[in-house]
């Protein structure tokens, strides 16, 4: 899940705090990032999320997250601290005789 | 949030960024960009925001007047719409480290802009019809190619506001046309809505482009997709079969189909008038830039109570201690 807040650097005094919105369209989907909302207090983002982010019925349930609260690995991480793709971790790697059929 | 100031390697940053670009791979929030991009994007995003915020205003002006509860109900969805799409804007906009409140005083000061557009009256109900077709058009033909700029939550943003926008568009249309197809008087408010929005509309997609001042380094980065001139043009090409279906005049005398080029050829926009209103001077900056400031104003003791409210809350203050 990519988390798009900006720095959770010093907000302004007396701001709203900022509100990740993550919606689950309908059941059996997972929740998606959306956007973000501000409000004063949960119940109040939950709300403001409803309001700016299912207008269509796009979601059947809704996610909030503080975005102060967000953990996320560093944007320049890339390659070192994420594993290189292995061939052999996908079953594409193998051969297998027309023979056996469906494998 | 200055990340570039704490590079340890700038160019190899740099070249990461210019290799991301070429690539066609979006630029995400918290990727190392150069401090020009992450400015010029801010601009470009607050403009459109602030645009979708200050548009609710000339419709809005409607609402109470709208000829059908119908017409009210959908009107009232379309300018909620323009709010969701500044929030979703400014939404974007704050991933590159400015804040809302910072946006909104920018927007209040005058020292961030909007659309031209919405600084013209909407002087009949015909005028609503005008904007849905006119101003929604103009605005697609340019979102959708925005839709692929290259900083990521931006687009993603323009996915979902395109997605709402062909909405208002139709609405828009469907109104001339109820319009066109009626009395007499009611066609000449068409005629009259669409002399009127006619040219701004045009003159909404921007400065021609041997004038526009930012769009080789926008191209060069992908902000941009395609110059105002070709936003302009397709519009064009778009709009003028439309009018001709709704019976009612372009008022441009130089407007000819052109079959060696395949396009609409079009008369010269007036260039110092739109300049005129993006400095201030067009028929409603004043009225629409105070009303906002009027109302960010009288909402204070909202979000203060709000605020308020949460802060005790959160001290485990009895929920009956009134
Ligand atoms: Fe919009
Ligand atoms: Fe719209």
């Amino acid at each position: 899940m990519q988390h798009e807040t900006a720095s959770p650097a010093t907000p302004a005094v007396g701001a709203n705090p900022l509100w990740e919105v993550f919606v689950r369209a309908k059941r059996g989907l997972n929740h998606v990032h959306a956007g973000s909302v501000h409000a004063p207090d949960a119940a109040t983002a939950l709300r403001h999320a409803r309001d700016v982010y299912t207008r269509r019925a796009e979601g059947v349930s809704i996610w909030l997250v503080a975005s102060t609260a967000i953990v996320a690995s560093d944007p320049d991480a890339q390659g070192d601290w994420f594993e290189d793709d292995k061939p052999y971790r996908h079953p594409t790697f193998y051969t297998v005789s027309d023979e056996v059929g469906h494998l | 949030m200055e990340q570039s100031s704490t590079v340890p390697n700038g160019s190899a940053r740099e070249s990461h960024f210019a290799a991301l670009l070429s690539a066609g791979e979006k630029i995400e929030p918290r990727d190392w960009m150069p401090v020009a991009y992450r400015r010029t994007m801010i601009r470009q995003i607050a403009q459109h925001a602030h645009s979708e915020v200050i548009g609710q205003q000339p419709e809005g002006n409607w609402i109470t007047r709208a000829p059908s509860l119908a017409r009210k109900a959908i009107l009232v969805a379309k300018v909620q719409d323009e709010a969701g799409h500044g929030l979703y804007l400014y939404s974007a906009c704050e991933t590159l480290g400015i804040s809302r409140d910072e946006l909104n005083e920018l927007l209040h000061q005058g020292r961030q802009k909007y659309s031209s557009i919405f600084n013209y009256p909407t002087l009949s109900w015909a005028d609503v019809g005008a904007i849905g077709w006119l101003v929604d058009g103009a605005a697609i033909t340019n979102q959708v190619t925005l839709t692929r700029t290259s900083y990521g939550p931006y687009a993603r943003a323009m996915v979902r506001i395109c997605k709402e926008e062909s909405f208002h568009q139709r609405q828009g249309f469907e109104i001339m046309t109820t319009l066109a197809q009626g009395s007499e008087a009611q066609r000449a408010m068409a005629q009259d809505a669409l002399d009127r929005w006619w040219w701004p509309s045009l003159a909404m997609l921007g400065p021609p482009d041997e004038q526009s001042t930012h769009t080789d380094q926008s191209l060069q980065w992908g902000i941009k997709l395609e110059t105002n001139d070709e936003i302009r043009q397709r519009f064009v090409d778009q709009t003028v079969p439309q009018a001709h279906f709704l019976g009612l005049h372009v008022p441009d005398e130089a407007l000819a189909w052109n079959e060696g080029r395949g396009h609409w050829d079009f008369g010269d926009i007036d260039w110092d008038a739109f300049w005129e209103v993006v400095r201030g001077n067009g028929p409603c900056n004043h009225e629409r830039l105070a009303h906002k400031v009027q109302a960010w104003q009288d909402g204070a003791w909202v979000r203060e109570a709000g605020l308020a409210y949460a802060a005790k809350q959160a001290h485990g203050a009895p929920r009956n201690s009134a």
